[in-house]
């Protein structure tokens, strides 16, 4: 165990967990808007996916990082779309559309990456890294926290900013009653199911960036069914984080750590199989549940769809 | 909830010719979803440069027509009935266990290491009833904690399910890694059941009589359901939580026996999975049929029938799908695309239908 | 945003801010309202006073943009206007402030007061937060601008309302039932608030069912029963009378006179039963976080139909369904034929012989969607001969569902149509066929004729008659006193969870009882 508290160690860990908990902490930060306007969000695993596809696959054509992180959320919108479609306008379960969704996107991007490059997985190379001068220098945390590529500064950002429109904006305003009391909403004169469809679509667009950060900086190749759960992890993280931003960057950066702790022990010489790490979070989230369980809090309005005048 | 409100009179002046239109409609709303879906998914291959005709023609050869994909579709089926049931229990009680997945997969690794072991003491068919009694108990036991949750603190179960389902997929594995390798391979999985202490076949088929399993236990579950007094509580609880508590029903006794019922069959499916058609489990195996059961479950209307007939006919393509995949290169995947469309297809011919209805009060 | 909140001349203006003028409103089966004409005047609060059902939340409903009348026109400041969505009428300056809370309980004040600007601004918390201060002080309200809607109690949400009214310019303020959820305290507040937004020259209409309230703090009582306006008291007319004369007359406005009551007392005379009792009921209390009920003393012979009339929301459903085993008891004891049944659960309770008849006929007393055969017996699933070792016997159900569809005229396509299908009075029957069928000892009937018609009025009174008849202990849960008076051989009345009387119904039974009903101490 003398091994444990390396530099090594720790450089690794504070890196995986950073690059594991970012598309995490994107999906969450999504699903959290969402679930403030009253929409459960159960295709966002499809939308990660659609994401991390489109966003591959932009990348690998155009060459251009960026390109392929707009094509990411892109594709998370494409998923998104429909959602709002059938769950806002026409009032259809958000569930059985959210599995449907989810399912669709797992085959679609399997198709799609099958007929596009058969049996091979060409590889992106490396995201170029954007080393903040100074900060970098700082020893085992400073190349692992500010030496990484810029889309990932700016997802810590969204935080902020997500906070910020949920704090301070109108439109923060407006989601939170369209979970809490959409007919409060209604009747100060804002049209909910437009409020609803921006939550969803932004929901998408997050989401898909979260994906293409799977595909292109995590992995640097796309692998059919490769978000392998994250969008649901990001809805246990919205659910958690009882609609604080910062909450989800904790956890979702927690989750990373989990995640990628195996490497991290690997590298420190200690072998427990990956599986064991994940269970971690997943049991804490369980404990908590079950120790706060009744305290849990949800906007009251989250999954119905919202008629005028109907009680 | 308070619009449905006076037709009556006009009613019983409908009746006769409304029986009809009404079975008329009932028929077009299963058909027409299903049309629709096999029509889109055409387009679909179509833009990926697939003849959606040639393609559609191997899969009904080779999951239906050709005596070796039919057994091979035969078998499939089992384990995905026995999820089916379970869920068509959860659903009509308003419950939604998405926990399939965990409850499956534990229960078919515990199953696989423990079925080698008891087949030096026990005759074939003590292990066979063992597995399938232990698998069953595991799925149950690893729906308490959500069930608990629900029914005492009110905590929605699909996020706990599908938690559930996570930490089962990783102690799966880790079980599989850890617990119960096979030593003699280095691919870490379980010890293997070999064919002869395997669930026995059908006739003189490759059929697993898994499938007799599944066909039992959905009937059983649909009779359950809709002729029996628990049934009908459960179904009370689903549709109307209030009136159960009107009519002084034990909803969270009712909620635990939801769960462990539709988990106990989930874990029969593992069960099923192992003893009939996989005989061990391999590290990081998921076929997660559950969440994949889930579409064809409500396609059915919760109907333990027409569960059936979605099954099969899901079981017809994902075999073929899996034989057209070698040979038209469409991958299989594409019956996910399917179900996704087809599911698609259901909500928008439900909201037409209610559409209809409404302009026609 | 004309407005301008300088005290103004009371009544100095010749013609009314907002003039509803023979205005009729049809639902399905009902006229909800009938040419009803009602005039606001600048600086008074005119009282719309009524029963449930009177047509009250209508009239409101097409003031506040809501609904739209189907005949008849509505004028502001004498011109005609088409009231389509709440929106117009903040335009036209009625603010409403609904019963039910219309505030993001998570947001804060100034947040609710910001919400519906434009998408990506700021929210002018500091700006709303000086606009609201100004208006406070006009109006003499203390409210913490940066509180949680959640946190404050219903009194204060309600001035946060109103507050918000007077923001957006209103010049009309409607208050519907706005004391229901009060406490007597924030009652007072309100009426005293109510005083100092008409010495502004606003004009408040203020809907309520309690007579004292009205007369405490209303400068113009109009009176809706049953669709119509039967009367209205002018302010000088109101101050000329004095409290008591003007309680009698509004008394007599509300629930008819003796003379038109009547006609309904063409039933038999009942023999007054005065047997041991059967159902005993001791000191029953009720936890409950909006209606604690508490030392419910009440005792009903065989035969005997005791009413509990009362305001709506007094408790009265909280008791219904503590006595029926849907609710834990949190004091008290419960006798049924000499038997303490207070510790069995619903079934325990029906197989000894009390039976609930429900007000909440689709919330909680049927399962919309499954069929009249079931629902007959949704309070005996599992039992025989209905269900043998578990198993649905069908030949039986269906004979016992046919059995009761025709003995209690359930009027329905066939015993398998979903119960849902079928009009108000006909789900109330098969109700009444569920529970009044079998070995019935006791009956809690809880507002039995609401929501139906005449017809169905009748023929459901008349089964609770024949249920007395039959010697059982009936229990009737009304807020109509009409219906009451007529069937019940003693009156109980209700309020705030305790009983607060119970007097022979006799000739003064009315007088007395309306008197309890709305507060006024005798």
């Amino acid at each position: 165990m003398s091994g444990l508290f390396t530099e090594a160690f720790l450089t690794s860990l504070v890196l995986g967990a950073l690059t594991a908990g970012l598309p995490l902490m994107l999906a969450g930060l999504g699903e959290q808007i969402s679930e403030k306007a009253g929409v459960l969000n159960i295709g966002i695993e499809g939308m990660m996916l659609f994401g991390a596809y489109l966003g591959f696959v932009v990348a690998y054509y155009t060459g251009s990082v960026w390109l392929g992180f707009l094509g990411g959320g892109l594709g998370g919108v494409l998923v998104a779309a429909p959602m709002a479609l059938f769950c806002i306008r026409m009032g259809l379960s958000q569930i059985v559309i959210g599995i449907a969704l989810t399912l669709g996107a797992e085959g679609l991007t399997a198709l799609l990456h099958h007929f596009q490059f058969a049996q091979s997985y060409p590889r992106l190379p490396a995201v170029p890294t954007l080393a903040i001068p100074g900060l970098s220098a700082i020893p085992v945390i400073g190349p692992a926290l500010f030496d990484r590529p810029p889309i990932a500064y700016l997802a810590v950002l969204a935080v902020a900013v997500t906070a910020y429109v949920f704090r301070s904006t109108q439109f923060g305003l407006s989601l939170q009653a369209a979970g809490d009391k959409p007919a409060a909403l209604d009747a100060a004169g804002v049209d909910v199911a437009r409020v609803r469809t921006c939550a969803v679509l932004i929901t998408g667009f997050l989401a898909g960036i979260g994906g293409a950060f799977m595909s292109q900086v995590g992995a640097g190749i796309f692998v059919p069914f490769m978000t392998n759960g994250a969008g649901f992890i990001g809805i246990v993280l919205a659910m958690q984080a009882r609609g604080r931003p910062l909450w989800v960057l904790c956890g979702a950066l927690l989750f990373g750590a989990c995640l990628s702790a195996t490497t991290a022990l690997q590298v420190a010489g200690v072998s427990i199989p990956t599986d064991v790490i994940q269970m971690l979070p997943f049991a804490a989230v369980l404990m908590v549940l079950v120790l706060f369980g009744r305290r849990a809090s949800l906007p009251p309005a989250l999954g119905t769809h919202y008629v005028r005048g109907a009680r | 909830m308070s619009e449905t409100t006076q037709i009556g009179g006009d009613a019983l002046l409908a009746r006769r010719s409304g029986a009809w239109r009404e079975r008329l409609r009932l028929v077009a709303m299963a058909l027409g979803p299903v049309l629709g879906a096999i029509v889109l998914s055409g387009l679909v291959l179509l833009a990926l440069g697939v003849d959606p005709i040639a393609y559609y023609g191997y899969v009904v050869d080779r999951g239906l027509i050709n005596p070796y994909g039919l057994q091979a579709t035969l078998t499939r089926m089992g384990p995905l009935l026995l999820i089916a049931a379970g869920l068509i229990v959860a659903f009509r009680a308003g419950i939604w266990n998405l926990g399939g997945d965990g409850q499956f997969l534990l229960s078919a690794v515990i199953v696989a290491a423990l079925g080698p072991l008891l087949v030096p003491y026990l005759p074939v068919w003590l292990v066979l009833l063992v597995g399938l009694a232990v698998g069953a108990m595991v799925g149950a036991v690893w729906s308490l904690l959500p069930a608990l949750l629900k029914a005492y603190q009110g905590v929605n179960e699909i996020i706990t399910t599908l938690m559930m389902t996570f930490l089962g997929v990783s102690f799966a594995n880790v079980l599989v890694k850890l617990a119960f390798r096979d030593p003699a391979t280095t691919v870490p999985q379980t010890r293997t059941l070999i064919v002869a202490d395997r669930l026995p076949r059908l006739f003189d088929t490759t059929v697993s009589s898994g499938l007799i399993i599944g066909l039992v236990a959905i009937v059983a579950v649909h009779l359950l359901m809709t002729r029996t007094a628990f049934g009908l509580k459960l179904r009370i609880v689903g549709a109307n939580p209030r009136a159960a508590v009107h009519a002084g029903l034990n909803v969270p006794l009712l909620t635990m026996a939801t769960f462990a019922l539709s988990a106990a069959l989930a874990g029969l499916a593992g069960a099923v999975e192992i003893m009939g058609v996989q005989g061990n489990v391999r590290a990081d195996w998921n076929p997660a049929y559950s969440l994949t059961v889930v579409p064809l479950v409500f396609l059915a209307r919760f109907n333990g029938f027409a569960s059936i007939a979605f099954v099969f006919l899901f079981s017809v393509l994902s075999i073929g799908g899996e034989s057209a995949a070698r040979r038209t290169g469409v991958p299989n995947f594409f019956t996910l695309v399917v179900v996704a469309i087809l599911l698609i297809m259901l909500g928008i011919t439900e909201y037409l239908d209610q559409r209809r209805r409404a302009a026609g009060k | 945003m004309t407005q301008t909140l300088s005290p103004s001349e009371p009544l100095a203006d010749a013609r009314p801010v907002v003039s509803l003028d023979h205005v009729t409103k049809r639902f399905p089966g009902v006229v909800a309202n009938d040419r009803v004409s009602f005039d606001l005047w600048p600086g008074e609060v005119h009282v719309l006073l009524g029963e449930n059902g009177a047509g009250k939340s209508t009239l409101v409903g097409m003031l506040s943009g809501l609904q739209l009348p189907d005949e008849g026109g509505v004028l502001v400041e004498g011109r005609e206007v088409r009231i389509a969505s709440p929106a117009r009428a903040l335009e036209l300056g009625i603010g409403t402030v609904f019963q039910h809370s219309m505030l993001v309980p998570s947001l804060s004040v100034v947040d609710n007061m910001a919400l519906g600007g434009s998408w990506w601004s700021r929210p002018d918390r500091d700006g709303v937060a000086r606009k609201m201060a100004a208006v406070c002080a006009d109006i003499g309200v203390t409210i913490d601008p940066h509180a949680k809607v959640g946190s404050l109690s219903l009194g204060e949400q309600q001035q946060v309302e109103i507050v918000r009214a007077l923001m957006r310019g209103s010049r009309v303020l409607i208050l519907d039932e706005a004391t229901a959820m009060l406490t007597p305290k924030g009652a007072d507040d309100l009426g005293a608030l109510m005083g100092r937004l008409v010495k502004l020259g606003i004009a408040v209409v203020f809907i309520t069912h309690k007579l004292n309230e009205a007369l405490a703090f209303g400068h113009r009582i109009t009176v809706l029963r049953l669709g119509r306006k039967v009367g209205e008291i002018a302010p000088e007319r109101l101050a000329a009378l004095g409290p008591a004369a003007a309680t009698a007359e509004i008394v007599r406005l509300m629930f008819g006179t003796g003379a038109t009551a009547t006609e309904a007392v063409a039933t038999t005379v009942r023999t007054r039963p005065n047997g041991a009792p059967v159902l005993e009921i001791e000191g029953l209390a009720v936890d409950d976080p909006s209606v604690p009920v508490a030392g419910i003393d009440l005792s009903v012979a065989p035969g005997e139909i005791v009413g509990l009339a009362g305001i709506d929301g007094n408790g009265q459903k909280q008791f219904a369904e503590a006595l029926a085993g849907q609710r834990r008891l949190a004091a008290g004891r419960i006798r049924l034929g000499g038997e303490t049944i207070e510790r069995l659960d619903v079934g325990g309770r029906r197989q000894r012989g009390l039976r609930y008849v429900t007000d909440d006929r689709l919330g909680e007393g049927t399962v919309g969607s499954f069929p009249i055969s079931l629902n007959l017996l949704l309070k005996q699933v599992g039992e025989a001969p209905f269900w043998r070792r578990g198993i649905e016997q069908p030949e039986a159900i269906a004979d016992h569902a046919r059995r009761l569809v025709s003995e209690f005229d359930v009027r329905t396509p066939g015993i398998e149509t979903a119960i849902g299908k079928l009009s108000g009075g006909n789900i109330q029957k098969a109700l009444l066929a569920r529970e009044l069928s079998g070995p019935t000892r006791a009956v809690i009937f809880a507002k039995p004729t609401y929501g139906l018609d005449v017809q169905n009025i009748r023929a459901t009174r008349q089964r609770i008659r024949e249920a007395a008849d039959r010697g059982l202990a009936v229990i009737l849960i009304s807020t109509d006193l009409e219906e009451v008076l007529e069937l019940s051989d003693r009156v109980a009345v209700m309020s705030r969870g305790h009983i607060v009387g119970v007097v022979d119904n006799d000739a003064g039974a009315r007088n007395r009882v309306g008197e309890l009903m709305s507060g006024v101490t005798a």
